[in-house]
């Protein structure tokens, strides 16, 4: 039998993880929601976002600054990306968006290896303190970036439901031709998309630093568990991929009490392919829509 | 042209081609004789998820998985029995592969497109977790080591692999393989993939059981590609997870794209244009040869989607 305190604290450590993943979830549901683009390059857009948070907080000093330098600079190199690789997909088959931007996911790679070097970036925790959690100091920064995470998300779905170019980028969602008819730029609402979705990514970057270090092989980790939460959750679905990612993160969470970390991850593998088998749509998608 | 003339026009093709890569290392240094035999297994592996990639029209990210159980088949083989015997080696490789093909193809094949991808790479990353965790079976991260076993018969004759007669053991291996399944996407039962692959509902609707042939295409695929992996075993003397790791998928993947899916030479061709430029580029850039190869690669993508091959096809024709 497992004591009550220890499946308590990992509910806790679920919860914390999954509002990060829910942010790297969410913009790559939103990139694929809009463009039917599988960006197999997102964690490494979070890796880098953390690597740029990372040089930025060693040379101001601040956490706030790093954070919106990180989420521009990744925005910025996202524009880049988009215009001169998915762009020219548009209308293609989905999968080969998975081939090209799994051929940027191994550049971003090596280019952060070449250009950070090997070794792992630490950004120190920018709220100080601890309470207690039963025998565990828990810091109070964890806490505080699952607030973060849980904060943005929430502002991009006010922006999607009510801001005037979150209502283009609905419309395109719903219709590309339709809302290109009526004067939407849809090549630049894809671009903003991307943007968007990078700046997420870098966000989550910046917020995980902190927890752990930042490496330039955690992308491929991020991506796949984006890709695991994101088809749990039902591909393109805002909601649901955050169920998922709290979900798949508890799951984790608890797995990790019986075997190790390193193992827990095939939880969540399962938990994809059963819910691929019974649920295709996704796990937390209304059947009756 | 007549079906007699170009059915003459390949085999004679063919036989050119493999008798140069006979003779290639009789003339060839060391170095670059190795590295012959290795671009015949990696375009074996390539060829094997054409199958998939090129007549079914299922990507597999996951062709990893196979490559990998082929290899810890074989190193099973090789480590628990002495003396090591290569027939046990492929026998082993194989079945592994198999049975892992079995149960990925009864799983993935129930869906489609990027949901089929992604679900091969989920599979292929559950057995690499299983291996790099378990360490007292599979050796974990360090991987297994083990002796390279004869080319014989018990009993009859036994004979030591030299690097000339390992290339023209793996050359015969591929080249039957090469015409196995160049003879299997040309029967009925390859033209049923294709039909598939260009329009799925009808295919159900002329009365064909879809699924089944995707289950046999995905285990077909799956098993050249054991094959694969127990060559590069014979050769390389070690198993490492490394080789489960969802990476090798990405490369099989852009074996098939740059060399052209849907031809089985392609995947060869993708297979030995990759690893020369890797093989060039490295020398100027070290470890950092996958941010021009990377691009490169992104680029073709975009501009040419057919591959090399059907580039090449194309120009030939104007």
């Amino acid at each position: 039998m497992l004591p009550f305190d220890q499946i308590l604290i990992q509910t806790v450590n679920g919860l914390v993880n999954g509002m990060v993943l829910a942010l790297v979830a969410s913009g790559l549901t939103l990139i694929f929601g809009i463009m039917d683009v599988v960006n197999f390059a997102h964690g490494d857009l979070v890796m880098l976002g953390g690597f740029v948070g990372a040089i930025t907080v060693a040379s101001t000093g601040s956490f706030t600054i790093a954070f919106f330098v990180a989420a521009l600079t990744i925005a910025a190199f996202g524009v880049l990306l988009q215009i001169t690789t998915l762009r020219p997909l548009i209308g293609r088959d989905p999968l080969t968006t998975i081939l090209a931007t799994f051929g940027v996911s191994l550049v971003l790679q090596k280019y952060a290896l070449w250009q950070f070097g090997p070794s792992a970036r630490v950004i120190p925790q920018p709220i100080p303190g601890q309470f207690d959690l039963f025998y565990l100091q828990y810091p109070w920064y964890r806490v505080g970036a699952a607030v973060m995470a849980g904060a943005i998300i929430g502002a991009l779905y006010l922006f999607l439901k009510y801001g005037k170019y979150g209502i283009w980028i609905r419309a395109t969602t719903q219709d590309r031709v339709m809302a290109s008819a009526m004067g939407i730029p849809v090549p630049w609402v894809h671009t903003g998309v991307f943007a968007i979705g990078a700046a997420m990514a870098a966000a989550s970057g910046v917020l995980f630093a902190p927890l752990a270090a930042v490496t330039q092989t955690m992308g491929s980790d991020f991506t796949l568990r984006a890709f695991i939460v994101v088809v749990v959750g039902g591909m393109g679905n805002l909601g649901g991929s955050i169920l998922a990612a709290i979900f798949v993160s508890l799951l984790e969470a608890y797995a990790s009490l019986v075997v190790s970390p390193a193992q827990a991850v095939i939880v969540s593998f399962v938990a994809l392919i059963l819910t691929l088998l019974f649920r295709p749509t996704g796990l937390f998608v209304s059947t009756t829509r | 042209m007549s079906a007699g003339s170009s059915a003459k026009g390949f085999w004679l093709c063919f036989a050119v081609v493999v008798a140069l890569l006979a003779v290639a290392p009789l003339v060839l240094p060391e170095f670059w004789r190795r590295f012959l035999t290795e671009i015949l297994i990696w375009g074996l592996l390539a060829m094997s998820s054409d199958i998939l990639i090129g007549y079914t029209g299922m990507v597999s990210f996951g062709h990893s998985v196979f490559f990998g159980l082929g290899i810890y088949g074989a190193a099973a083989a090789l480590l628990i029995v002495s003396p090591p015997n290569l027939w046990l080696a492929i026998a082993l490789g194989l079945s592994a592969a198999a049975g892992v093909a079995v149960f990925v193809a009864y799983f993935a094949t129930r869906l489609r497109d990027i949901y089929f991808a992604i679900t091969t790479l989920v599979f292929s990353q559950i057995f690499y977790v299983v291996i790099f965790t378990w360490t007292a079976v599979t050796g974990g991260e360090n991987g297994l080591y083990f002796n390279q076993p004869p080319l014989g018969i018990p009993g009859l004759f036994s004979l030591k692999f030299s690097t000339e007669s390992l290339h023209w053991f793996v050359l015969a291996v591929v080249a039957i393989s090469y015409l196995l399944v160049r003879r299997i996407t040309q029967s009925p039962f390859g033209m049923v993939l294709q039909s598939i692959r260009e329009n799925e509902p009808r295919t159900r609707a002329i009365g064909y059981h879809v699924e089944r042939y995707k289950i046999v295409s995905v285990m077909l695929s799956g098993v050249f590609a054991g094959l694969a992996g127990v060559l590069y075993a014979i050769q390389n003397k070690f198993a490492a997870p490394d080789f489960v790791f969802f990476l090798v998928s990405g490369e099989v993947v852009i074996f098939n794209v740059m060399g052209g899916i849907g031809t089985l030479v392609g995947p060869f061709l993708g297979a030995a244009f990759f690893l020369l430029l890797r093989e060039g580029l490295s020398r100027f850039w070290s470890e950092y040869y996958l941010i021009p190869l990377g691009i490169i690669f992104t680029a073709m993508v975009i501009f040419m989607p057919q591959g090399l091959l059907g580039f090449l096809r194309r120009r030939l024709n104007q």
